[in-house]
């Protein structure tokens, strides 16, 4: 099925800002309509302290392996997985990771999670932005970086959407012989995480539908149920509310039926031939973006709060799902 | 249908020329609105063939890797929906596939994924029906009444014939634009006509109204001759105005020829008169020759007392009275005469002196006449008399005469005018009648001057004019009859 548009686009110091806009969304398919924390939540605020901790430490050690990494342009992966009208914030992004690392960036841009899984496997690219469902896959070749943190809380989950006028659906059960939007072979909120449900109730998801179709991007699948082309999707939470917020007279016209369990956020990883140095200065480039006001920016227009380092074991539920149809 | 052909050309004309105009403009009006039609199809056969060869194309890898999603946005792209700027664009993308389910719309609402097409409506299910009588082969579908012109076009490559692509353009659209066309053509055929009706009916009256009078006047013949036409109606010439030639030509002769007819009644009236007073007068003058003769007889040797006597001579005055009226009436032209002299006419001024004198009258005497003219001396003389008596007396007190004799080839020309009172329409006529008078003397002075006149094989004609009166001699001093210079009037 890996039939996925191959739209590449690279993204690098040498190309002008407008020439980065041609593709970028990869940034916004990441990072819609996050609110910003509370000032009063001291949990986070512990966070964030223990962050800038960590951070003070990564900026010396950053700082102490410059000469170490060398200036070999840094490769950044990104997957689609969100809007497609934000190709500022991607260049923005870049060109602030640069500063930070004193080295060239390049984003690297795949329409399908598997192109990207691909370009790991074989260490075309260095760090990657992906979904939870391919870190599971590529665990071991790859060491999870980051995880953004979202609603103050490194988690999203998977809607089940039916367009705003189907009012008798409520549960996926009565969706039987009926066609349904994924968004991609290898995307957990749009893909797993509803066959999982599904699978739970006793039902074979291959004959489940009556027939089902990949959109390769959540908010496509938004739009094929919006439009009736779908009479059911899965969406990723993130996705939809960002999209709730950026276009609100597209998300109106679909109904969120159920919500899933909650998931580890799509981490960011680095491929495990990355040294250590590379990979702490970029985890600490990464970690400390609450830290400036370019940085803060930036996280303001992802709709995320920050970046934390995460663990491997917050992707337990996602192992499990696999686990259920014979994967991980 | 007569009716329309017997109107007056004044109608006629104007109404076939707008019959012709009305007629003109809606032809040329419907073959643009047909042409237009034409072009209007071919464009939009053109843009969907393009279209659909072009989505078809693009769809079959898209359908044959079954990516619904990618077929999906390749049928919405926005290059398809009419609107008022783009009227000929598609309004309904569909993709069939092999088992007549829809595999993809534009508008998935109404028009489901894997929807049977039969089942969708009654306009589907025949287009289902075009479809499979197609198989791998492009098509329309359209029918009356249908919503939409159907362009049927097979998604495959070689042999494998994935589906079809059906694109829906709107026929309402269709011929909404098609109107827009066809109602200026309308305006353009509807401005023509406005100005071109009032030229032609214009033209058409100008052209008419010449004929109409021409036919007026023409109509007039038979009864009367009718008037001349008014000079400048008709100034060109083309086959109207020939005819208006033709036309005056013809008004010229009748009037002449209506003179002529008066003229020939007069004489022969004159004829008639002058026989018959010769036949009465040659009857009267047998017994009144013998009543004279024996009243002669009974005064010399009737002895009768004086009562007797008184009463003969009473009757003898009366039946002398009687023979000279009678003399007078027969005017006796065939006495023998010795030839006109240029002393003759000098003579007869000469005698007309004194009655000039006693009305205190100018006379004008112009004689040209030299030498002796073949023409007998006595009668010319009394002809030239009784003229100039008359005109002297018409021409009244202090009045004015003038008199010319002249030779005018073989004729001898006299022509006596006055400044008198012009002759009344009721005298002129009876002219020369005898006892016809304007008032002084019986009448007969005329009568005799035309009857020498005739005799002598002449014309006398009398005419008023300018304040004059004229009246105009002419004899022949040979047996060939005169030439008359100018036609006289009566």
């Amino acid at each position: 099925m890996d039939t996925g548009k191959r739209s590449t686009v690279a993204v690098s110091d040498a190309l002008p800002h407008s020439a980065a806009d041609g593709v970028t969304d990869w940034l916004l398919r990441r990072a819609c309509g996050l609110r910003r924390l509370p000032n009063g939540d001291l949990r986070t605020r512990r966070r964030v302290l223990r962050a800038a901790v960590a951070a003070f430490g990564e900026l010396w050690l950053a700082g102490a392996g410059r000469a170490a990494v060398g200036s070999r342009t840094v490769r950044f992966g990104l997957t689609p997985a969100f809007l497609h009208d934000q190709h500022g914030l991607l260049a923005d992004w870049r060109e602030y990771l640069r500063d930070k690392l004193g080295r060239p960036v390049e984003f690297v841009l795949r329409d399908s999670y598997r192109e990207t899984m691909d370009l790991l496997r074989l260490t075309k690219i260095d760090f990657a932005w992906i979904c939870d469902y391919p870190y599971l896959h590529l665990k071991d070749e790859v060491r999870l970086m980051a995880v953004p943190l979202y609603r103050g809380r490194p988690y999203y989950r998977s809607y089940l959407i039916v367009a705003a006028r189907n009012l008798h659906v409520s549960s996926i059960a009565q969706l039987k012989g009926n066609i349904f939007a994924y968004a991609d072979p290898y995307s957990n909120t749009g893909y797993l995480a509803p066959r999982y449900a599904l699978h739970r109730l006793g039902e074979n998801p291959e004959r489940f539908f009556r027939k089902t179709f990949f959109t390769y991007s959540h908010r496509k699948v938004i739009e094929a149920v919006a439009s009736g082309l779908a009479v059911a999707g899965a969406v990723d939470s993130y996705v939809w509310d960002s999209l709730a917020v950026v276009a609100p007279e597209i998300t109106r016209q679909t109904r969120i039926v159920s919500i899933s369990e909650e998931f580890g956020f799509p981490p960011l990883v680095a491929h495990r031939s990355v040294g250590d140095e590379e990979f702490r200065q970029m985890q600490g480039v990464l970690l400390n973006m609450g830290r400036d006001p370019g940085g803060r920016s930036l996280l303001a227009r992802f709709h995320i709060d920050a970046f934390i380092p995460g663990k491997p074991a917050m992707y337990d539920g996602v192992a499990r799902m696999m686990l259920a149809f014979g994967e991980g | 249908m007569k009716r329309l052909f017997d109107l007056s050309f004044r109608y006629k004309i104007p109404l076939w020329g707008s019959v012709l105009i009305v007629t003109a403009a809606l032809f040329v009006a419907s073959s643009l609105m047909f042409r237009a039609y034409e072009d209007l199809r071919r464009d939009l056969y053109i843009s969907a063939d393009g279209l659909a060869r072009t989505l078809a194309k693009t769809l079959f890898p898209a359908i044959l890797h079954d990516n619904v999603w990618q077929a999906f946005e390749i049928v919405r792209a926005p290059f398809h929906g009419a609107s008022p700027e783009h009227p000929v664009q598609a309004e309904l993308v569909l993709v069939v596939d092999d088992r007549q389910q829809i595999y993809v719309s534009d508008d998935p609402k109404t028009l489901p994924m894997l929807t049977g097409i039969r089942y969708v409506s009654e306009e589907f299910a025949a287009l289902a029906q075009r479809i499979a009588e197609l198989g791998a082969s492009p098509g329309t579908h359209e029918f009356a009444g249908s919503k939409h012109i159907y362009f049927i076009t097979p998604i495959a490559d070689g042999e494998a014939l994935l589906g079809h692509l059906v694109l829906g353009y709107s026929r309402e659209a269709f011929f909404e634009r098609f109107l827009d066309i066809a109602r200026n053509a309308a305006g353009i055929a509807a401005l023509v006509v406005t100005v071109l009706l009032p030229i032609n009916w214009y033209w058409g009256r100008r052209t008419a109204e010449p004929l109409v009078r021409l036919a007026a006047r023409m109509s007039e013949v038979g009864h009367s001759v009718p008037a001349p036409m008014e000079p400048g109606l008709y100034a060109y010439r083309d086959e109207l105005g020939r005819l208006f030639e033709a036309y005056e030509r013809m008004v010229t002769e009748l009037r002449g020829k209506k003179v002529l007819e008066r003229e020939m009644v007069r004489s022969e009236r004159l004829a008639a008169v002058g026989r018959l007073s010769a036949g009465i007068a040659h009857e009267i003058n047998n017994p009144l020759a013998g009543m004279l003769t024996a009243i002669s007889t009974l005064k010399e040797h009737g002895h009768a007392d004086v009562r007797t006597l008184k009463t003969m001579a009473l009757v003898e005055r009366g039946l002398q009275q009687i023979r000279d009226t009678v003399a007078a009436l027969l005017v006796q032209a065939r006495l023998v005469s010795r030839n006109l002299a240029a002393q003759d006419l000098e003579d007869v001024r000469t005698l007309l002196e004194p009655e000039a004198q006693r009305k205190a009258a100018r006379i004008e005497w112009q004689c040209e006449v030299q030498g002796e003219v073949d023409l007998p001396a006595t009668l010319v003389r009394q002809i030239l008399i009784n003229l100039m008596l008359n005109a002297i007396n018409a021409a009244g007190e202090r009045g004015s005469v003038r008199c010319r004799v002249a030779l005018e080839g073989n004729c001898l020309e006299i022509n006596v005018a006055n400044d008198g009172r012009p002759l009344p329409e009721e005298v002129k006529e009876r002219l020369f009648e005898p006892f016809t008078t304007t008032g002084s003397g019986p009448g007969l002075g005329l009568w005799v001057t035309y009857q020498i006149v005739q005799q002598l094989g002449g014309r006398i004609a009398a005419r008023s004019g300018d304040g004059l009166t004229f009246f105009t001699v002419s004899l022949p001093a040979s047996p060939a009859p005169c030439v008359p210079k100018a036609t006289a009037s009566a």
